[in-house]
């Protein structure tokens, strides 16, 4: 970095308290409530010990089911989808549970004219975590857009891949996360 | 149905300046609880595609009337010192971040937060939740009204205190801006003893999360300021390189 950049603010904690100020009761929703084609994603979050985490914060950003994304970066134009918000938000629960009620995402463009698989984003918080930490959920029955993504596929360990992938569950999926142990979820530096 | 990417430009060579100096590690034993919530293996490159240049630009919507004044939530006033908290968002490129959503949360007077696991025998303040929101301005320029919150004991180690902070959460504009960080006090005593704030490794980078006494600002028979200036990520204009980092 040159002299004149002014270096970014350091990352703490959420800490213990973080459902006072992060809790939203519509968090959970990025899409409304009995949306057709709406699921949920539910999963638990836990430590080395296998313990659930119930201090931890989930947050998960997605393209809309066109592949698009409401916002000004987009290239292709900024557009929105009736109703999505693309952004969830759900703290964890006694038992280390989160939940976010979605639409699947589309295919996103990827590098050069390729496309990468239908993904969501992914992000970590909770007490004795410094930083948060990054992942990405892909869904399973997308076997040949997974197999070609040029983010999952950079992925070499088969048992480590499959940490991202979702599994179906009666009303949605559900995707674990764990942060350290046998099947430790693949994280993301970004 | 999937739309096809006619037209769109190869954003993969832009993304946001990764800043391995200024963060703390994952793993720092001196904060305990790091123990079993680290990732142990090497953290996977991701590049920066359209999912991580952009993000949730979250506003008004969110905002109640009196949200940036945490000393106006109640019927009665909070105890403690008022003060004015307020500064600038930025980007490392020096950019405003404009109509931005920032949220704090903080413990009262005394060093007790309204949370149910927060049971150390400090009185609650029934006229402080703790809790405010506000959005940047269009020159990234936020402002809060709340009161001085007090240090507290936590049982990371012997005779553990936290020093006085204020929780701040931003989003910026794009996934990668995202952050999490806390607001301290200048001149605090109990600095030596913390390892969250010691969780920093370099000494200049830490000082960026104190504020700054504000005589200027401060306003007669009613509340001291401090100024707090933010700078998230900004736009990487150079190649995306291929590094490998472990953290």
């Amino acid at each position: 970095m040159s002299d004149t950049t002014p270096p970014t603010t350091p990352s703490q904690t959420v800490g213990p308290y973080l459902h006072i100020g992060l809790h939203w009761p519509d968090g959970p929703f990025a899409v409304a409530e009995g949306t057709p084609e709406g699921f949920w994603i539910r999963g638990t979050l836990t430590d080395g010990a296998g313990q659930p985490i119930s201090d931890g914060l989930i947050e998960t950003w997605q393209a809309d089911p066109n592949g698009r994304f409401d916002h000004p970066d987009d290239p292709r134009g900024p557009t929105g989808y009736p109703g999505f918000r693309a952004f969830g938000r759900c703290d964890t629960d006694e038992h280390g549970e989160y939940g976010i009620f979605t639409l699947a995402p589309g295919a996103v463009p990827g590098p050069g004219d390729t496309l990468q698989a239908p993904h969501i984003d992914v992000s970590v918080f909770a007490r004795g975590m410094l930083h948060r930490t990054v992942t990405r959920i892909y869904f399973p029955e997308n076997v040949n857009a997974n197999a070609a993504d040029p983010v999952l596929s950079t992925v070499a360990d088969e048992t480590a891949r499959s940490t991202l992938v979702a599994e179906p569950a009666t009303d949605g999926y559900r995707f674990d996360i764990r942060l350290q142990g046998e099947n430790e979820t693949v994280f993301f530096e970004i | 149905m999937t739309t096809t990417p006619q037209g769109h430009e190869d954003r993969t060579g832009t993304g946001y300046i990764r800043d391995h100096e200024t963060h703390p590690p994952l793993d720092f034993p001196g904060y305990r609880s790091t123990a079993l919530r680290h990732p142990k293996r090497p953290l996977q490159l991701l590049p920066h595609l359209l999912t991580e240049v952009t993000g949730p630009l979250l506003g008004e919507g969110r905002l109640g009337e009196l949200d940036h004044d945490l000393t106006r939530q109640h019927e009665g006033e909070p105890q403690g010192q008022r003060i004015i908290v307020h500064g600038q968002v930025r980007d490392s490129d020096g950019q405003p971040v404009p109509h931005s959503l920032i949220e704090i949360w903080q413990a009262n007077a005394g060093g007790r937060y309204r949370h149910t696991v927060d049971n150390w025998p400090c009185p609650l303040d029934p006229n402080f939740s703790g809790v405010g929101r506000t959005i940047t301005d269009s020159d990234g320029r936020y402002r809060f009204v709340t009161v001085r919150p007090g240090a507290y004991p936590w049982k990371n180690h012997d005779n553990a205190w936290r020093p006085a902070h204020i929780h701040f959460s931003l989003f910026g504009r794009a996934f990668t801006q995202r952050l999490v960080t806390q607001m301290y006090f200048p001149g605090d005593p109990l600095f030596f003893q913390d390892p969250m704030w010691n969780s920093i490794p370099d000494e200049k980078a830490r000082e960026r999360m104190l504020c700054r006494f504000d005589y200027e600002n401060t306003e007669p028979e009613w509340a001291l300021a401090f100024e707090w200036d933010i700078v998230l990520r900004g736009r990487e204009a150079t190649p995306f390189e291929s590094e490998v980092d472990d953290d």
